[in-house]
């Protein structure tokens, strides 16, 4: 006679189907906050080398925030809707909870997107582009030393939560693997640090942009990341209990050699002998890739887990 | 003010007939599966599976065999939104298309939804799920439009054997205490209510008689709000955010320290 199995109470719950919209957003989310922080960063306690860098910065974050609300949308089942996450849509207030991460969260992209459109604006003076509208008052206003660090500040925060609250958003559900664990957000905070900063080398590798100084700074501040990664990686996994179990086939094998290996020692080998853009740049695509693959785990690994009848299958 | 009102489910009286299913999908005109196509589960004489947006109502079978079936129990267990008190699927909602009625029962508004399936990963038993006609996140509605015309749910008046009972939960509470007692005195010593108490979510406004534990029958041990890992996880959070940022600035400024020992000088950290 079939007896209980003692397994976590998240595994009686139902998929919520959220695949590769998702995860490309946890991703670029993650690219787009971070690169703001570095930017400003750059721009406020850099050199006037790191500039150019820092302008390539705003640019992938106001890419990227544009490329999330567009991802988001895609994956809702209804994205003619999309407004009912602002709106209230029979009183027309607006939609605010803020006990709800997501909820929160679309408040927070959309203020993201703003600083880093009005960053943009402030900074696209200094490519010598012939625009008027580069030259009216309120863009040349921005661009003084003043409104350009609040921006720079307030930004960086908005970039800093977005990077950081889809962790949150996952933990705050009854999902396994997703609500075992307080980590989450912390795992994507320091792998969108570091894989904005792999992000940041290969665009300015790319575009020619940037000192070598710019670049080993980078390079500097994505290592330290990954390291922080690594630990991160420790303590969640452990914080799993027995769910941990969940990670003992594929998924674990793709962790470890995937995200471990491929995304985090690798990078760190190759930075760490040194070496021209090129090694960097080899370094930055593997810290990308590594990320990315972060973010496939964690969502597919747990979607895996379903209750079928009375069995659960993984 | 109506009272609270909701199910009380025996599942030892439940003979597993389904019609409960089928009186919810007629009333709620909710689509048949695979466009009417015969689909067999293939390990079960349960067709149906699981709950979802389509299927609001779901007997399980529960069947349990020795290897050699010479031994074998069946348990049937008519299963349904939990309407809970204090409800996760609520609780996350980003565009306020869950809300809890008058009855204290909680009900989706399609007409709100956007499909964004938070409440799908929120709800504690994997009840809720996208109905793909309407394209928006779908549950049992504990028939809200019948009950406002003072009518009993649809389930509960199908079911011939008053598995399904529907009523004020104060009176349901009472019913269902004098049944576990009556089946201890008959020897049954496993019967025992599950989310009939409020340390349970609240309280389930959709409680069961099980006569096993709350695994056997799919059902989570301690089922949990999803609020609970707020608080903690943007704590970890806010420490990450904090590390980024300081990495960053402590980049700089060591970089700023090693041009000054090279004499290089100039402004920055």
């Amino acid at each position: 006679m079939g007896r209980a199995v003692p397994v976590s109470d998240t595994f009686f719950t139902a998929s919520p189907h959220w695949e590769w919209y998702i995860i490309l957003y946890l991703f670029i989310g993650g690219i787009a906050g971070g690169c703001f922080l570095l930017a400003a960063l750059l721009q406020v306690f850099g050199r006037p080398e790191d500039r150019p860098v820092a302008r390539l910065g705003y640019y992938a974050a106001l890419a990227g925030a544009g490329a999330s609300g567009l991802v988001l949308s895609l994956d809702l089942t209804r994205p003619e809707r999309f407004w009912h996450m602002l709106l209230q849509s029979h009183s027309g207030l607006p939609m605010f909870k803020a006990w709800s991460p997501m909820s929160v969260g679309v408040w927070g992209l959309l203020g993201f997107g703003g600083f880093a459109f009005l960053a943009t604006l402030a900074v696209l003076e200094e490519e010598g582009l012939s625009w008027s509208v580069l030259r009216r008052g309120p863009v040349r206003w921005l661009a003084r030393t003043g409104p350009a660090t609040a921006i720079a500040a307030l930004g960086s925060l908005f970039g800093l939560f977005l990077a950081g609250y889809t962790g949150v958003l996952l933990a705050v559900t009854n999902r396994p693997i997703w609500a075992d664990s307080s980590f989450v957000g912390l795992l994507f905070l320091l792998s969108a640090g570091s894989t904005a900063a792999a992000c940041l080398m290969l665009l300015a590798t790319w575009r020619r942009r940037g000192d070598i100084e710019t670049l080993e700074t980078l390079a500097r501040f994505d290592r330290r990341m990954l390291l922080f990664e690594l630990i991160a990686l420790a303590l969640f996994v452990g914080s799993l209990g027995p769910v941990v179990q969940v990670l003992a086939g594929w998924w674990g094998a793709l962790l470890l050699v995937g995200v471990v290996g491929a995304g985090i020692v690798l990078p760190l080998a190759l930075e760490h002998r040194g070496g021209g853009p090129a090694r960097l740049a080899r370094a930055s695509a593997l810290v990308l890739a590594g990320g990315l693959l972060l973010r496939t785990v964690v969502i597919l690994s747990s979607n895996a887990i379903h209750v079928t009848g009375t069995s659960v299958v993984q | 003010m109506p009272e609270p009102m909701g199910f009380y489910t025996d599942t030892t009286v439940c003979i597993g007939c389904k019609a409960c299913e089928v009186a919810c999908k007629e009333w709620n005109q909710l689509p048949s599966t695979g466009g009417g196509r015969h689909e067999m589960s293939g390990d079960s004489y349960d067709n149906t599976r699981r709950l979802d947006g389509m299927h609001w109502r779901h007997v399980k079978f529960i069947e349990q065999f020795s290897e050699d079936r010479s031994e074998g129990r069946w348990l049937m267990m008519s299963d349904v939104c939990k309407h809970c008190v204090q409800a996760g699927c609520l609780e996350v909602c980003p565009t306020g298309a869950i809300i809890r009625t008058e009855f204290d029962t909680v009900v989706i508004q399609s007409d709100t939804c956007n499909g964004c399936r938070l409440c799908i990963a929120a709800c504690p038993f994997g009840v809720i799920d996208i109905n793909p006609v309407s394209h928006t996140a779908e549950k049992c509605t504990l028939c809200y439009d019948r009950l406002q015309a003072g009518m009993v749910p649809a389930c509960a008046q199908a079911c011939p054997t008053q598995s399904i009972q529907f009523g004020a939960i104060k009176d349901l509470k009472v019913r269902a205490a004098a049944r576990v007692e009556q089946l201890h005195r008959l020897g049954e010593s496993r019967a025992r209510l599950y989310g009939a108490d409020e340390e349970m979510l609240g309280g389930l406004n959709s409680f069961y008689l099980l006569v096993d534990e709350p695994e056997v029958y799919g059902l989570p041990r301690a089922p949990k709000l999803p609020s609970r890992n707020l608080f903690k996880s943007s704590l970890f959070s806010v420490l990450g955010a904090a590390i980024v940022a300081l990495a960053g600035f402590v980049g700089l400024r060591q970089r700023r320290m090693e041009e000054r020992a090279r004499g290089e000088g100039g402004a920055g950290v």
